[in-house]
C-alpha cells in the first residue's frame, strides 16, 4: 500500500536531485532551467499527496498555481538565456563569470 | 458577491494603471516612455495618497487572502517611495543609455504591484503568488539592458538565484500546509498552539532559508554583488531598497505572526544569519573598487542590522526594524542618486577612485554624500545613527547583549569603507571631473533625502510614533 510517507519520500528525492542539479552542474544554463522545474514539481507532488490524504482541496488549487507561475517563469528563464546568448555566444556555466569579487 | 474593495482600492490602482500603460505603450505613438514614466510616477503617487488614507484598523478582504493593518501600510508607503523615486532616477538614464522601451515603467509598476501585495499577504498561496509577480518582473529588469552582456549576465544569476529561492520557500509552504492542515495564517497560528509536528518545523526552516534569499541575508547572499554590478544602475537602486523593505515585511510578518509558536526553533537561525550577515557586510566591503559592488556589500551588512530587530522579536524589535528600514530607504536612495550622477564625458563611471577631488568640483554632490556615508556608518547625529540604536536598544533590553556587540564592532569596521570614501572626495586630488548638470531629478532626489537624514536627529516623533504604532498593529491585534 502506498502511503504519504511514500509520496513525500518522492517529492523529497526529486527536491535534492534539482537542488544538486543548479549546484553541481557545470555545462549548461538549460539544464538549470529543467532543475527549477523538478523542484516545482517535487513541490506540487507534495501539494497533491498532502491534499489528498487531509481531504482538504486547497493543496491542489495551490498546485494550480505553481503550474501557471512556473510557465512564466520557464517563459522569462528562456528570454534571459537567449538574449545572454546573442551577447555572449555561450550559454556555458563556466563561461558566465564576467563579474567576481 | 464581490469582495471588500476598500483596502485593496491602492493596488488596484498600481493594477489598472499598469495594464492601462501597457496598452498605450503598445498602440499609443512610438517614443512615448518619457510620459509613461512620467505617468507611472503620478501613479505611484495616487496610490501612496490612497495608501495613507487608510486607517491603521486591520481589514481584511478577499477571503481572507489578503490584509491591511498600519504594519502594512508603514511598509507600503516606504515601498511606494521606493519606487516613486527609484523610476523618477531612471527617466534621465534611459534617454542617454538609449533605452528608451516602454517596457520599462510598466514592468516597475507591475514590480511595486507584487511588493504591494507581499507586505499585505495573509496566506501562503497570495504569499508565493505576490513574491513570484515581484521576483518575475525584477528578472526581466535586470537583464533589460539586453544588448549588454554584464547586463543580461545579472539577469540570468538573479533567475536562477531567485527562482532557487521560490522553490525553497515554496517546499517549505508545503510541508507546513501538509503538517498544519491550511494556508492560512490565522489557521497556521492556531495550528502551531497545539503542538508542532518535525514536519513543520522543517517546512518554517525552508520558508525562512527562501525570503533570507530574497533579502540577501548571508549565507544566501551570493548572488547580491554581481545583480548590483550588472544590472542598470536605477534598477539596482530599486533592487537595494523596493524588495528589501517588502521581503522584510513579509518576512517580519510570518516570523511573528503564524510561526511565532516556533520562534524557539527559527530564533537560533535569525541570531546566525543576522551576526553572519554584518560581519562579512563590514569585511567583504573593504576591497571593492566598484562603488556598485561596495553598496552590495554595505546593504548585506545593513540586512544584518534589521535582522537584530527581527531576532529580538517583540514590539520594541519591530519597531527597531520599521524605523530601521525607513532610515535605510532615504540614505539608500539619496547614494544610488549620486551613484547615478557620476559620469565622465557622457559615460556612466563605477569607480570609487573616480569620486577623488570630488569636493573641489561638485560641492553640494560631495556633501550629500559625504552626509549618506555618514550616517550608513552610524555617526551621530545623522540618522543612520539612530535606525542602530533603536535596534541595539531592543537587542539590549531582551539580552542579546552579543548581537548588539558583533553589531557596534562591525559598524566600527563598516565605517572604514565608509569613511573612505568621505576621505577620496575631500582629500584626493582629483584626476578627471565628473561631468555637470547630470540633472534629471538627480539632485532633488539627493537634496531631500540629505535633508531627511541630517535632520531626523531634531525631529524624530513622527517616523518613531509612527513605527511604534505599525509594530503595535502586529501584536496587539
Amino acid at each position: 500500500m502506498i502511503g504519504l510517507s511514500q509520496y513525500l519520500t518522492v517529492a523529497a528525492i526529486l527536491f535534492t536531485l534539482g537542488v544538486f542539479g543548479i549546484f553541481l552542474n557545470r555545462k549548461n544554463v538549460i539544464i538549470i532551467l529543467m532543475s527549477i522545474e523538478l523542484i516545482l514539481l517535487a513541490v506540487n507532488i507534495n501539494f497533491v499527496a498532502f491534499s489528498h490524504f487531509l481531504g482538504d482541496l486547497v493543496g491542489q488549487i495551490f498546485t494550480m498555481f505553481v503550474l501557471t507561475v512556473a510557465a512564466a517563469e520557464a517563459a522569462i528563464g528562456l528570454a534571459i538565456v537567449v538574449v545572454t546568448f546573442r551577447n555572449r555566444g555561450t550559454i556555458e556555466v563556466e563561461e558566465i563569470n564576467q563579474m567576481k569579487g | 458577491m464581490l469582495p471588500d474593495l476598500g483596502p485593496v482600492v491602492p493596488e488596484l490602482i498600481v493594477a489598472v494603471a499598469a495594464m492601462g500603460l501597457l496598452m498605450v505603450g503598445v498602440f499609443g505613438r512610438a517614443n512615448a516612455t518619457r510620459t509613461l514614466c512620467g505617468l507611472a510616477i503620478l501613479v505611484l503617487f495616487v496610490a501612496l495618497v490612497f495608501e495613507t488614507g487608510l486607517t491603521g484598523t486591520r481589514a481584511e478582504t478577499f477571503g481572507g487572502m489578503f490584509v491591511v493593518d498600519g504594519f502594512a501600510v508603514y511598509a507600503k508607503i516606504l515601498v511606494l517611495i521606493a519606487a516613486a523615486a527609484s523610476l523618477a532616477m531612471s527617466i534621465g538614464w534611459l534617454r542617454r543609455e538609449g533605452a528608451e522601451r516602454f517596457e520599462f515603467p510598466v514592468i516597475l509598476l507591475f514590480a511595486t504591484l507584487g511588493m504591494l501585495m507581499m507586505v499585505s499577504a495573509n496566506n501562503l498561496i497570495s504569499l508565493y503568488l505576490s513574491l513570484e509577480l515581484q521576483s518575475l518582473s525584477l528578472y526581466v529588469l535586470a537583464a533589460f539592458q539586453r544588448d549588454n552582456s554584464r547586463s543580461t549576465e545579472a539577469g540570468l544569476k538573479y533567475f536562477v538565484l531567485g527562482s532557487l529561492a521560490s522553490g525553497m520557500l515554496l517546499y517549505g509552504s508545503s510541508l507546513v500546509y501538509g503538517f498544519a492542515g491550511t494556508t492560512a495564517f490565522d489557521g497556521l497560528a492556531h495550528a502551531f498552539g497545539n503542538g508542532i509536528p518535525l514536519g513543520a518545523t522543517i517546512g518554517v526552516i525552508f520558508v525562512l532559508t527562501g525570503l533570507a534569499f530574497k533579502v540577501a541575508a548571508v549565507p544566501f547572499h551570493m548572488w547580491t554583488p554581481d545583480v548590483y554590478e550588472g544590472a542598470p544602475t536605477p534598477v539596482t537602486a530599486l533592487f537595494a531598497v523596493g524588495p528589501k523593505i517588502a521581503a522584510f515585511a513579509l518576512l517580519v510578518r510570518v516570523m511573528v505572526g503564524p510561526f511565532s509558536a516556533l520562534t524557539d526553533q527559527w530564533l537560533q537561525v535569525v541570531v546566525f544569519i543576522s551576526a553572519a550577515s554584518m560581519i562579512l557586510g563590514a569585511f567583504a566591503a573593504i576591497a571593492q573598487s566598484n562603488i556598485k559592488r561596495l553598496m552590495a556589500y554595505s546593504s548585506i551588512g545593513h540586512v544584518g542590522y534589521a535582522l537584530i530587530g527581527l531576532a529580538v522579536g517583540d514590539q520594541t524589535g519591530v519597531r527597531g526594524v520599521l524605523i530601521y528600514l525607513a532610515i535605510y530607504l532615504f540614505m539608500t536612495l539619496g547614494t544610488w542618486a549620486a551613484i547615478l550622477a557620476m559620469r565622465q564625458k557622457g559615460r556612466a563611471v563605477e569607480g570609487i577612485s573616480d569620486l577623488a577631488g570630488l569636493a573641489k568640483t561638485h560641492p553640494g554632490m560631495a556633501l550629500a554624500l559625504a552626509i549618506f556615508m555618514f550616517s550608513m556608518a552610524g555617526i551621530p547625529p545623522m540618522a543612520g545613527f539612530w535606525g542602530k540604536l533603536y535596534v541595539f536598544m531592543a537587542a539590549i533590553d531582551k539580552g542579546m547583549v552579543t548581537l548588539a556587540v558583533i553589531g557596534v564592532l562591525t559598524s566600527v569596521v563598516g565605517a572604514y569603507y565608509y569613511l573612505r570614501i568621505v576621505k577620496v572626495m575631500y582629500f584626493d586630488e582629483p584626476a578627471e571631473v565628473l561631468d555637470h548638470g547630470g540633472g534629471d531629478g538627480l539632485g532633488f532626489v539627493m537634496g531631500v533625502t540629505a535633508l531627511v537624514i541630517l535632520f531626523f536627529t531634531l525631529i524624530p516623533a513622527p517616523l518613531v510614533t509612527q513605527a511604534g504604532a505599525a509594530a503595535a498593529t502586529l501584536f496587539g491585534g
